[in-house]
Formats: structure tokens, C-alpha cells, sequence
């Protein structure tokens, strides 16, 4: 006796619904006879027996929709003629075999006597570039939480394949000083806070600041600028923040004790002009990375790499130099601040120039009154390098370059 | 005036030879049938019930040195051109004791040694390499012919009338054979073909062409044998379309929704094996004795075969990537 | 533009001459010709006509219609046929005019010629090896401008090269005869009349490896083909600026040879990919992507690139440059690497 199966008949047939027996049980069937027809996506299809004898059973009803390899029907096959000619193909055993899903990269093997297919090797990529002796690895996310925690990446323990470095691996760092607390992941500006704090703290504790205040007449400025940026594009365009950075660059290169470092009850005047710009960013970080030499640099240069800058703030990708380089701080709040600001100054710097908001003033001018902008620019400087008729002349010539954009 | 060599050889024992060629070919597609419904053959399977005698008639007349190309239904050509039926049968199952390491499966059945070059599941896709086959031979001056078996489907390709058109202008020698079955898939060939008599297409580009009946393995031959003797004499091609018919349906998944069944039986009423074996009784030329005694051969040949693929070894995994480019070293290959 | 390009001075042995890169590749034919008698050529206007790009220019004389073989119009025909006289014995270069009209052939390049080994076992190769020009820059508008070198290489089963120097035109074609599967050369538009010095002696050139045509310490360009005189005037550019960079040409796209490149990168820890095809899916992410496997801890920087826009290249001359890899872009490229703007 054998099984007349549900015959795949494609590669992606499951299943088939009987919908017609051409035979009845008690029929005579030969090899090649059609008995059935099967509807399937494609169409009704003939479906043929490969054995011969006679229909003994049929299983399955009509309509019944089945799986390849379910048994449609018995038929009870007849002896062989003779012992050259060997009994056809065995049917397969009488478990259901499923139907092997196609584009399977690890097919389940099934549970028939079929061989088990082995699973494929997936290829491994080529192994990494030895390294150099002594080469320290770390991924970029853990370089970045390492620089703002001021952790020194050859303290931390690699756990990353070659040994690199992760992210993971430094939040598990200590950190700088012991008692530093615990952090939990992502709280960058923690950090930047208290460095923050530690800086300020000091300043006010060893600078002896002194602070002046002058106001400026910037509607030349913004007609300069009016008339520049006209034939810009919009990321083209300056900024008054650009002009006003340039003009204290210019006249802190004349009045040197504005610009350097003391330390070790010393004063350093600094040959080259690097405004430390200071930005905000949401959130309470605040840094002031250098423009490098800012004196000479042309305006539209200046307006790019300030743009630069406060984009790579923003992004947590400031380099430690550009912290430490500047040899004066300009801050600005911008339309959204105040009249006035006066500044902390960063130590080991010396003074600290701030521009409030611009304002709109009644103002005399050959002798008449008309409406001016007005900007408040104030000094915050270092008793123990300049006194304040220095700070008087240098926040004057501020002024007096602000006259003649132009020039800057 | 026809030569000894294109005479059809009408002696008893070549007509049996062709009637058991014809048979073993229809009970191995059979056989194969029956293992796809049981997924032991997966994939694509195209066989070739009822076209038997264009296989038949022709490649026996072709010498060992001489090529095949031929398409995805393929079986009875690799048959009789004497790829043996075990490696043909583990090669469907995916073996790697198979003609092509079991990598290919049905569509795609090679054998250097009897210079069968597959196996080709690309409509049209062997009549360029036939060409170059050729012109390799032409380029040699070697005697060798290259026979290139397509479907009417092909006749729609690009590739056929560029084929055509190459073989000719150049002087190639290689008989094209179109086996028009009428059926492309599904589509007729009425509906695809604004011209359907196919041997004017290769008068058109200047290779003497024949029609035949592709039901009758004799006529065939005959044909085979003059247009295989002109190309040995010219060098030039030769063009046969075989007017034949397939009894089963394209593939195995096939609902055949585009014929009549009433059309397929006037055509099984034309049966080229059934057809032969009357005529061979009825001019007695054959013995029921010797019938019974062929079937049983090849039900052996088969069975002994179907034994050797199931019990055939899976190609390691680990080879996957073997003979995707030949297996030497850049300095093995001994360069400068 | 069609300034001509001089390719840097060789410490050559004597007897150099001075010749074009498409000289070189004539040589290379006649040359593989006379060595091998089953060499031979054939495809559109190769013959009579001299060559579109006049590389076959006098061959026809030299060696005769048999084997220096004009064909119709017929990409798959008579590529197909380049396949089945490989596969008999012979050793033939198809030459296809140009990448554009490849496409036609394409089917029997990756449908035969790139499967027949794997395909039948191993009992069937096809020695063949492919000519085609490829790249933009002369005007000739969206449908004779591609580079798809890059797609070619993603084929398993082929190989796949890109001379740029005169050396390699000089060089590679023998070695790709060699090889018992099949190779595609592509030949950059742009290269024909470059020109420059060439040791009399020049030979056959391995075919599988990078080669560093600048070394450099800050940032690694990676490049091929018509790409590669770009990238070094940038390298020029770069280093008045005090960027030092390293160039490497890929010669062969097909294998990668990841090594040179790894290296490279692990040591300038930067690197910027120059590649003419457009930049989706392009060679370009493949090299990007492998740099990423292998030497992701070396990296400083995001892995650059300068791809053709994702645009069909077009005629007038401004828009197609602009389409295209340049100078200025590929220094803005390498700058960014180094966080300069």
C-alpha cells in the first residue's frame, strides 16, 4: 500500500486544494493516469499518480485545502512482474514534510529522510590591521566622553574587539578626581559645568578686576552692513558680531596689556590675537574657543569660521587647544540680552571685553538729536596689568574702528 | 543527387536505436516528474514530452568532436548525446556527483567530455556562444560543427537575429535548430511573432533553412544529415526548425491556461514515439519481445540512476566559493 | 575640458619614449598579437575605421581582417561570441566602444561569462577579456557618459581593471589574457591623449594590486582610472596648504586590494574616496564600507567621498563639469577630513 500525495509542483507551492477526483476507490490506475485536479495559485492543475493498482481510499475531501506532501489518497499497488525491475521510488516516510521556505540562507532541515543541509559558513570580514606599537584605540564616542570628562584615554581599559576602546569603558572610568560623583550616561554638560564653576571661582578669587563702560555709535556698522550683504547670499552674509570681534582684535594689538596671560605672579603679553569667542549653548554649557590670530583675519573669513565654531560647539567637537589658546574673550548676548554685560574674565587671560544688545537712542549728532544704534561695550580687565586710563584708550579705539567698517 | 552520407540509415538496428533513445528520454522525464512532486528536485523543471525526435534525430548524426549548446529543456538532448544518466539525475538533485557538481541543477546540465555546453536558462542566451564556438573552429579551420538548439521564444530575442546575422556574414559553421513547439511559455506563437514561418527568418539573412516534422524522428534525421553535411562541405550555417510539440506543460508549475486541452490531444494523437513504434510494427521491424526488453533496460538504467543521486553527497559549504574564478594563485599561473 | 595631461616623470630605463596612453594600449594589443597567434580582436569599427578612440589604428594592416575583426552593430551577438571562442581555446578581446553600449551585453557578461565556472562545476572558463572606454568630460551627454565600472565589480566571476597610468595601459592587457576567466578593462575617455614617458622595455604588470602613486602622512585619497591625475593635482594643491597626502590607485576594482588601502588608512587615519561613478551605491560605498570592517579603530575622521552628482551627466560644459569629480572638490574633500574648513 502507498500514499498518493499532494505533489509539489512548484518551487513556491505550500499547498493545493483538491477540487476534482477523476477516480473513485476500486479503479484501476497505471503510471502517468491523471486522478485528480488541483487548483492552485496559478490555476486548476492535472495531477498524475506515479504508481500503479487500484484506488483503495481516498483521505482527503473536496475543497480541502492541504499542504505538499499530504496524503490525497491509498492505493494498493500490484506485485511486481518481475525481480529485474525494482519497485519505483519509495514514497517518502509519513511524516509531513514541510515545504522548505525559498531564499532561506540557514533552511530548517526537514524532518524526512532527507540529508540535513549543513549551515553556511557566513563569511567573516578580513581581520583588522595589526596596529602599531603602543597605538591606543577608541571609538569616537568614547574619545568625545573622555575629552569632556578630562579622562585620560591611557587610564581606561579597553573591552572592544582589538582591545579598543568604548563608550562603555570610560562612563566605567572613575573620572579625574575621586570625588568626582558617579555619572549617569549622557550628562555631558555636568562636566562642562563644573569646570565651569572651578574657573570662575577662581577668577574671582585671585583677579583684581576693575570695569569701565563706553557706548558706541554702530549705525555706520549696520549700513555698512546693510549695503555688504545685499549682494550675498544668506550663509554669505556678516553679522555685526563679526565686526565688532574684529575691532576689538585690532585694538587689543595695540594695547598689549589686554591681551596674554599672567601666571606665576607674571604677565605675559601674547604676540599673536586670538579672541576667545564665548557661546552659550541650551542647556548651560558655555566655552570660549579662539579664533586664531583674529587680527588678521579678512571678514568674511572671520563670519565663516565663527559660524564654524559655534556649529562644532553645538556638536561637542571643540578641540582642547582651542580652549586653551585664546589670549582675550570677547562675550556678546546678542539681541536677546541686555544693554550691558560685564564679564568674568577667564583665567589665565587678562581682560574680557562685553557688548550688550543694540539699542536705538536719541542721540546729538552735529548738533542735532536723531535716532542712533547704540551699543554698550564694556571692559573687565586685570588691576594687576592695566589700570583703567589704559582700559579708557582701548575701549575708545574700539569705538573709533567701529567708525569705519571699512577698515576692519 | 544524395550521398551515403546524408542518406537516412533506414537498417533495423538503427531505428531501434533511435526508438530506445526516444524511450529512454520520455521515462527519465517521467521519472524526473515524479521527484519534483516528491521536492526532491526543486527549482525549475522543464521537460520534453513530445519533442523526443528533434533530440534524437539530429545529435546522434553530430560527431564526437562536434558541440551542443543548448536551452533549460535540455535533458533528452544531454541524454542521447551520451551525458551519463546518473550524473544527470544527481546533478538534478543538487549532488555533487551531478555533471555541473549538483551547482546547477536541471537548467543547467555542462559536460566537457561530450562537449555539451549546457544548459541555459536565459532565453536566446546559447545562440551567441554558438557563434563563438564556432568561430573559434572557423578561426582554426577546424571540422567541427556546433548545433544550437533554441525555441521559437528565441526568435523574438535580439540575440537570435544578431546570432543569425553573424554566423552568416562570417561563414560559421553551425547548425541552428529551432524547436518550435508554438508555445513560448505561454504565449503562441501567432501572438508573438508577426511572421511565424520561421525558416523564411533565416533565409532573410542568407542561411539556407529547412522546415520538417518535428514528430517524426526519421524525417528529422534526414534533414539533419543534409544540413550537417553542408556545413561540413561550406563551412556555412545551416538553419532546421523542427515543427514539433510539447505534450506536458511548460514547467511543472504550469496551469496551461493557455491552450485547449482538446489541442493537446490531436497533438498526443501525433506522439513521435507512439508514432514510430506503429510504423515499425506495422512494417516489422520490431518484436513486442524487443519492445519489452527496451523498456526494461531503461527502466534499470533508470532505477540504477535514481539510486546513484539519492545516494549522491552534498557539496561542503565550505566550497561555496570554489571555481568562482579558477582555483590558482596568481604566480602559479607562472606570469612573466 | 580636453587639456592634455602629462603624466609624472618615471625614474624610467633608458630609451624612454614618449608616447599616449592610447599608444600604449595599441602596443599592448600588437604586442599580445604577435606572442599569442590565438589573440584576437573584435568589435565595432576596430578594423577599417582605425578605432573610435583610434587605439586599433593600423592593426588591420598589420594583422588582417581574420584576427583584427570589424562586427555589426550587435553588443550581445559578438559578445556572446567573444564568450564561446574563449571557451573553445581561442583568446579574444572584445572590444565594446564604450561602457554606454555595454549595457546590451550585459546579459551575457553576467549571465555566461561570469557564471559559466561556477555554473558547470568547474569544467568550463572563459579567458576572455573585455576593452571598454568608459567616463565623462567630452560633452557627450547623459547617454554616453557612464562609469559604471563600480557595478561591473560587484559581479562574482570577473575580474575587473582600470588603467591609469601608461605603465598599466602598457601592462595589464597581457596579464589579463593570462588569466583563465574573465577580465573587463576600462579605459577613462580622458586618458587617450595624455601624455607621457614610457621605458622601451615596458611589460606585462601584475594585475590584482594598489599602487601608492604619492605617499603622504595626513589623509589617504583612494582612486582609479580617469579620477587618479585629479586626485594627485589636488595632492599638489593639499600640500601648499601643509596637507600631506597619500594617493593611492586601485588599479584593479575587482578584487579590492584591501591591504594597501588598510594600511594606508591605518596610517594617515583618514580617508577620502574618489570615484567617478555616482555616489549611491557606488565603488565608493564599498571601499568606504570596507574601511569601516577593517580599520574602523584607526579612523580619525568620517570616511569622505567625491562621487559624480546623482544627476544624468549633461552637455554643456559648466554643468557637466560641475557634474563630475574636480580638483576643488576633492581638496574641500580632504580638508573637511582634516577639520579645516
Amino acid at each position: 500500500m502507498v500514499d498518493f500525495r499532494m505533489p509539489s509542483l512548484g518551487a513556491d507551492m505550500e499547498a493545493g486544494t483538491l477540487v476534482e477526483w477523476l477516480v473513485k476507490p476500486g479503479d484501476k490506475v497505471k503510471r502517468g493516469d491523471v486522478v485528480a485536479i488541483v487548483e492552485t495559485q496559478k490555476g486548476a492543475i492535472e495531477i498524475e499518480t506515479f504508481e500503479a493498482g487500484e484506488i483503495e481510499q481516498i483521505l482527503v475531501d473536496l475543497n480541502a485545502k492541504v499542504p505538499v506532501g499530504t496524503s490525497l489518497a491509498r492505493i494498493r499497488t500490484e506485485l511486481e512482474p518481475t525481480a529485474g525491475l525494482p519497485k519505483a521510488a519509495v514514497a517518502p516516510p509519513t511524516a509531513v514534510v514541510p515545504p522548505i521556505p525559498p531564499p532561506s540562507i540557514t533552511p530548517a532541515p526537514p524532518p524526512s529522510a532527507g540529508p540535513v543541509l549543513p549551515q553556511p559558513v557566513l563569511p567573516v570580514p578580513a581581520a583588522p590591521v595589526p596596529s602599531v606599537a603602543g597605538r591606543m584605540r577608541a571609538s569616537p564616542a568614547a574619545r568625545r566622553l573622555a575629552e569632556q570628562r578630562r579622562i585620560d584615554l591611557a587610564s581606561v581599559t579597553g573591552t572592544g574587539t582589538v582591545g579598543a576602546i568604548l563608550r562603555a569603558d570610560v562612563e566605567r572610568h572613575p573620572g579625574p578626581t575621586p570625588s568626582a560623583p558617579k555619572r549617569a550616561i549622557g550628562l555631558d554638560l555636568d562636566a562642562m559645568r563644573t569646570a565651569i564653576a572651578a574657573a570662575m571661582a577662581r577668577s574671582k578669587r585671585e583677579i583684581p578686576h576693575y570695569y569701565l563702560e563706553h557706548q558706541v555709535d554702530v549705525t555706520g556698522c549696520e549700513q555698512w552692513l546693510a549695503r555688504t550683504n545685499a549682494a550675498q547670499p544668506p550663509e554669505s552674509r556678516l553679522l555685526l558680531g563679526a565686526l565688532l570681534i574684529k575691532a576689538v582684535a585690532l585694538a587689543t594689538r595695540r594695547f598689549q596689556a589686554f591681551n596674554g596671560f599672567y601666571s606665576d605672579g607674571k604677565f605675559e603679553p601674547s604676540p599673536a590675537v586670538h579672541i576667545g569667542v564665548a557661546i552659550a549653548i541650551r542647556g548651560g554649557g558655555l566655552a570660549a574657543p579662539a579664533l586664531h590670530d583674529t587680527d588678521q583675519l579678512a571678514l568674511d573669513d572671520l563670519m565663516t569660521r565663527m559660524r564654524d565654531l559655534v556649529q562644532r560647539m553645538r556638536a561637542g567637537r571643540i578641540r582642547g587647544s582651542e580652549l586653551s589658546d585664546p589670549t582675550i574673550t570677547v562675550s556678546s548676548l546678542g539681541e536677546r540680552g541686555v544693554e550691558a554685560l560685564y564679564g568674568v574674565i577667564y583665567p589665565p587671560q587678562v581682560a574680557i571685553v562685553g557688548f550688550g544688545k543694540v539699542v536705538v537712542r536719541p542721540w546729538v549728532i552735529d548738533g542735532a538729536i536723531g535716532p542712533r544704534s547704540i551699543v554698550t561695550v564694556t571692559l573687565a580687565a586685570d588691576h594687576r596689568v592695566s589700570d583703567g586710563h589704559a582700559g579708557a584708550l582701548f575701549l575708545a579705539d574700539i569705538g573709533h574702528l567701529l567708525q569705519e567698517p571699512d577698515e576692519l | 543527387m544524395t550521398t551515403l552520407a546524408d542518406k537516412p540509415h533506414l537498417s533495423r538496428q538503427h531505428m531501434l536505436d533511435l526508438l530506445k533513445h526516444m524511450i529512454r528520454i520520455r521515462r527519465f522525464e517521467d521519472k524526473c516528474a515524479e521527484l519534483y512532486t516528491q521536492e526532491k528536485i526543486r527549482g525549475f523543471l522543464h521537460l520534453y514530452d513530445g519533442e523526443e525526435a528533434v533530440a534524437v534525430g539530429i545529435i546522434p548524426v553530430l560527431d564526437k568532436r562536434d558541440r551542443v549548446v543548448a536551452t533549460y529543456r535540455e535533458h533528452g538532448h544531454a541524454l542521447v548525446r551520451g551525458v551519463p544518466m546518473a550524473t544527470t539525475l544527481a546533478e538534478m538533485l543538487g549532488k555533487q556527483e551531478g555533471c555541473s557538481r549538483g551547482r546547477g541543477g536541471s537548467m543547467h546540465l555542462f559536460d566537457r567530455a561530450t562537449n555539451f555546453y549546457g544548459g541555459n536558462a536565459i532565453v536566446g542566451g546559447g545562440l551567441p556562444l554558438s557563434v563563438g564556438l564556432a568561430l573559434a573552429d572557423h578561426m582554426r579551420r577546424a571540422d567541427i560543427v556546433t548545433a544550437c538548439f533554441f525555441g521559437e521564444g528565441a526568435v523574438a530575442e535580439g540575440e537570435f537575429h544578431e546570432s543569425l546575422n553573424l554566423a552568416a556574414l562570417w561563414g560559421l559553421p553551425v547548425l541552428f535548430v529551432c524547436e518550435n513547439n508554438l508555445y513560448a511559455m505561454g504565449t503562441a506563437l501567432a501572438i508573438s511573432e508577426s511572421e511565424t514561418d520561421i525558416q523564411r527568418k533565416a533565409s532573410c539573412y542568407q542561411i539556407s533553412a529547412e522546415a520538417v516534422d518535428g514528430m517524426d524522428v526519421v524525417a528529422v534525421e534526414a534533414a539533419a544529415r543534409r544540413a550537417i553535411h553542408a556545413i561540413r562541405e561550406t563551412g556555412k550555417p545551416r538553419f532546421l526548425e523542427c515543427r514539433t510539440y510539447r505534450l506536458r506543460a511548460h514547467s511543472m508549475f504550469d496551469a496551461q491556461l493557455y491552450r485547449d486541452k482538446g489541442e493537446v490531444e490531436s497533438w498526443r494523437q501525433r506522439d513521435p514515439i507512439t508514432r514510430f513504434r506503429s510504423w515499425l510494427e506495422t512494417n516489422h521491424m520490431v518484436h513486442s519481445d524487443e519492445l519489452t526488453h527496451i523498456e526494461e533496460e531503461v527502466a534499470a538504467e533508470i532505477a540504477a540512476a535514481v539510486a546513484f543521486a539519492e545516494a549522491g553527497t552534498w557539496e561542503p559549504v565550505e566550497e561555496l566559493a570554489r571555481f568562482t574564478y579558477e582555483d590558482r594563485t596568481f604566480e602559479d599561473r607562472g606570469v612573466q | 575640458m580636453s587639456r592634455r595631461r602629462t603624466a609624472p616623470k618615471e625614474a624610467a630605463a633608458p630609451a624612454a619614449a614618449e608616447l599616449t596612453y592610447r599608444d600604449a594600449i595599441r602596443e599592448a594589443i600588437r604586442d599580445a598579437m604577435r606572442r599569442d597567434e590565438r589573440v584576437f580582436l573584435m568589435g565595432e569599427d576596430v578594423g577599417r575605421y582605425g578605432g573610435c578612440y583610434a587605439v586599433s589604428k593600423g592593426l588591420l594592416a598589420e594583422f588582417g581582417p581574420e584576427r583584427i575583426r570589424d562586427t555589426p552593430l550587435s553588443e550581445s551577438g559578438f559578445t556572446g561570441a567573444g564568450i564561446g571562442a574563449a571557451m573553445a581555446g581561442m583568446r579574444p578581446i572584445v572590444e565594446l566602444m564604450t561602457v554606454n553600449f555595454s549595457l546590451l551585453a550585459l546579459d551575457q557578461i553576467l549571465n555566461t561569462a561570469a557564471t559559466v565556472r561556477h555554473m558547470s562545476g568547474n569544467q568550463f572558463g572563459v579567458p576572455l577579456v573585455i576593452r571598454m572606454a568608459t567616463g565623462a568630460g567630452r560633452q557627450l551627454a547623459a547617454q554616453h557618459s557612464h562609469s559604471l565600472e563600480g557595478w561591473y565589480a560587484h559581479i562574482p566571476g570577473i575580474k575587473v581593471l582600470a588603467p591609469a597610468t601608461l605603465e598599466d595601459a602598457r601592462g595589464m592587457l597581457w596579464t589579463a589574457l593570462q588569466d583563465p576567466d574573465p577580465v573587463l578593462i576600462f579605459e577613462n575617455v580622458m586618458l587617450y591623449n595624455m601624455t607621457g614617458k614610457l621605458a622601451a622595455d615596458a611589460g606585462p604588470v601584475e594585475i590584482d594590486k594598489a599602487a601608492v602613486r604619492r605617499a603622504g602622512r595626513d589623509v589617504t585619497l583612494i582612486t582609479y582610472g580617469g579620477s587618479l591625475w585629479k586626485t594627485l593635482e589636488a595632492a599638489t594643491a593639499l600640500a601648499a596648504e601643509s596637507i600631506d597626502a597619500e594617493v593611492i590607485d586601485l588599479r584593479s576594482l575587482r578584487p579590492l586590494d584591501d591591504a594597501t588601502v588598510m594600511a594606508s588608512v591605518s596610517k594617515t587615519r583618514r580617508a577620502v574616496i574618489v570615484d567617478e561613478g555616482w555616489r549611491s551605491g557606488s565603488l565608493s560605498a564599498e571601499i568606504g564600507m570596507r574601511i569601516v570592517e577593517q580599520a574602523f579603530w584607526e579612523l580619525d575622521a568620517p570616511i569622505g567621498r567625491v562621487c559624480s552628482e546623482e544627476v544624468p551627466i549633461p552637455y554643456p560644459r559648466h554643468l557637466e563639469n560641475a557634474a563630475i569629480p574636480q580638483v576643488p572638490k576633492i581638496v574641500a574633500a580632504a580638508k573637511s577630513a582634516l577639520g579645516r574648513a
